[in-house]
């Protein structure tokens, strides 16, 4: 696999080369941003077409045709059309939390995607407590949607926001719970040190059961997470126009929206890494040639499919499964998924503890 | 293996924030300035059903949410106390796995305590 780290070190030499350390570290910092910035739209846009064009196939539609090639210019069209639509500013509204919830959500989700390790070399922040990092940054974004919420002066949005905090914060437990599971595997919280770990076999074989049922509730777990699928209550239509954001218009709105997808994004990245073996390739110890064929693959590339396969099982499960009720939800989770993952958390401690792990 | 070896995490992380932080500004400024303006006093009323909305918004509300938030408040500080854990668990060998299950136990004892309190029914 091309490590990525050499071009980038070459690139850091080059700068101390002619300029003081102090300086080349800022124009270091302003091309990551800029990097990352770049990378964040794309991804959003990418995901919103993604998610559009496979509603309409699951309805057996076609889905944006009109704006470019097989609408592949719809969302560019959208978002410039976002960007000119009119902030309407509301009567009786918080204004310093209304304008503070966009900057929360979209800076949280900024950090867990600049957490990801994309490639060999290719990660920005890799902190020791990397995949603890991340999820302590997401539950920041939960206040982002309460404050959305409670600002906007609006019964809707303080229910929708009421019931997307109480979803996000059930659900983030046996979230963490299931991400433990694998650190007990591995022994280290590093984000890179645990897809290192992999390079034989991914998590999902190499802790078999634990792991299997680990990987099952951090999927529907990370469904609930992103306000999606069966568990999209917190914006349900029908009941609440438009959930915690039905207030934000024009780019306001927009920026929850690119939030959401990114989080789609960030939650499947997270499940690629932790089960998937994030940019490993997929090797099967014996077979040396095919092991061979597949470290052709850019580890970029690996990444990148399994977190839109991981996305693509996300988006069918919207399409699949009735939406359920709050009451349903909360005890879904509860009663049931929480006490799973943690007696499969023992389950997989014994596991470690006598070695029956390969 | 980091990008760029030569910075702290800490100050990647503070870019990262401040990135988002200026990606929300740049958009919101390009927006006030090419995006119209009018006023009306309809438009700045609350979108609910169309007709004038009745009293407050920002009101004490239900209370079966903050419930909810207790119980996550005491399993998420259990998840913080398992990583360390986790980290450490092959050395720690069965006694370390003896004194979580201990944990462990009270814990979802706990989780009982309130279940069969019906905390966890929805009213």
């Amino acid at each position: 696999m091309f490590n990525f780290g050499i071009w980038t070190s070459e690139f850091n030499k080059f700068l101390m080369g002619f300029m003081p350390e102090w300086l080349a570290a800022t124009v270091e910092c302003v091309i990551i941003a800029l990097l990352v910035l770049l990378t964040y739209t794309v991804l959003a846009l990418f995901y919103i077409l993604y998610e559009r064009k496979l509603c309409a196939w699951f309805q057996c539609r076609l889905g944006p045709m009109r704006v470019g090639k097989w609408g592949l210019l719809q969302v560019f069209a959208d978002m410039f059309k976002i960007l000119i639509k009119e902030l309407i500013s509301l009567k009786n509204t918080d204004r310093f939390l209304f304008k503070l919830a966009p900057y929360i959500v979209i800076t949280s989700s900024v950090i867990m995607l600049a957490c990801l390790p994309w490639g060999r070399g290719l990660q920005i922040i890799d902190y020791n407590i990397g995949i603890f990092f991340v999820l302590a940054v997401s539950s920041v974004g939960v206040l982002g949607i309460l404050l959305a919420g409670w600002s906007s002066n609006n019964k809707y949005t303080l229910i929708g926001a009421m019931r997307s905090g109480a979803q996000m914060i059930s659900y983030e437990v046996s979230l963490g719970l299931a991400l433990i599971t694998i650190v007990v595997l591995s022994g280290t919280m590093n984000i890179n040190e645990l897809v290192w770990q992999q390079e034989k076999a991914w998590f999902i074989f190499r802790g078999h059961i634990p792991a299997i049922i680990a990987f099952l509730i951090y999927i529907v777990a990370a469904t609930a997470e992103t306000n999606r699928g069966p568990f999209d209550l917190p914006e349900a239509e029908h009941e609440l126009t438009a959930g915690y954001h039905t207030e934000y218009s024009g780019i306001h709105f927009g920026f929850f929206y690119l939030a959401e997808y990114l989080n789609l994004f960030i939650v499947s990245g997270i499940a690629s890494l932790m089960f998937l073996g994030g940019w490993m390739p997929l090797h099967i110890p014996g077979w040396d040639a095919f092991n061979h064929v597949m470290d052709f693959i850019p580890s970029v590339v690996w990444f990148l499919l399994k977190s839109f396969f991981i996305s693509y099982v996300i988006i069918w499960f919207k399409w699949t499964f009735p939406r359920v009720r709050i009451d349903q939800m909360l005890s879904f989770e509860w009663k049931y998924l929480m006490p799973l993952s943690l007696l499969n958390l023992i389950l997989m401690a014994v596991f470690v503890a006598f070695g029956w792990h390969f | 293996m980091n990008l760029l070896l030569e910075i702290s995490n800490n100050a990647l992380a503070v870019t990262a924030a401040l990135t988002g932080i200026g990606l929300v500004f740049a958009a919101l400024l390009i927006a006030k300035l090419i995006s119209p303006k009018s006023y009306s006093v309809k438009k700045s009323e609350p979108y609910e059903c169309g007709i004038p909305t009745r009293g407050e918004s920002m009101i004490q509300f239900k209370a079966g949410y903050y419930i909810f938030a207790i119980l996550f408040l005491i399993f998420d500080v259990e998840t913080v106390f398992l990583y360390p854990w986790a980290v450490v668990m092959r050395d720690l060998g069965p006694s370390g796995l003896l004194c979580i299950g201990i944990f462990m136990f009270v814990l979802i004892m706990g989780l009982a305590y309130a279940w069969r309190k019906g905390a966890l029914k929805w009213t």
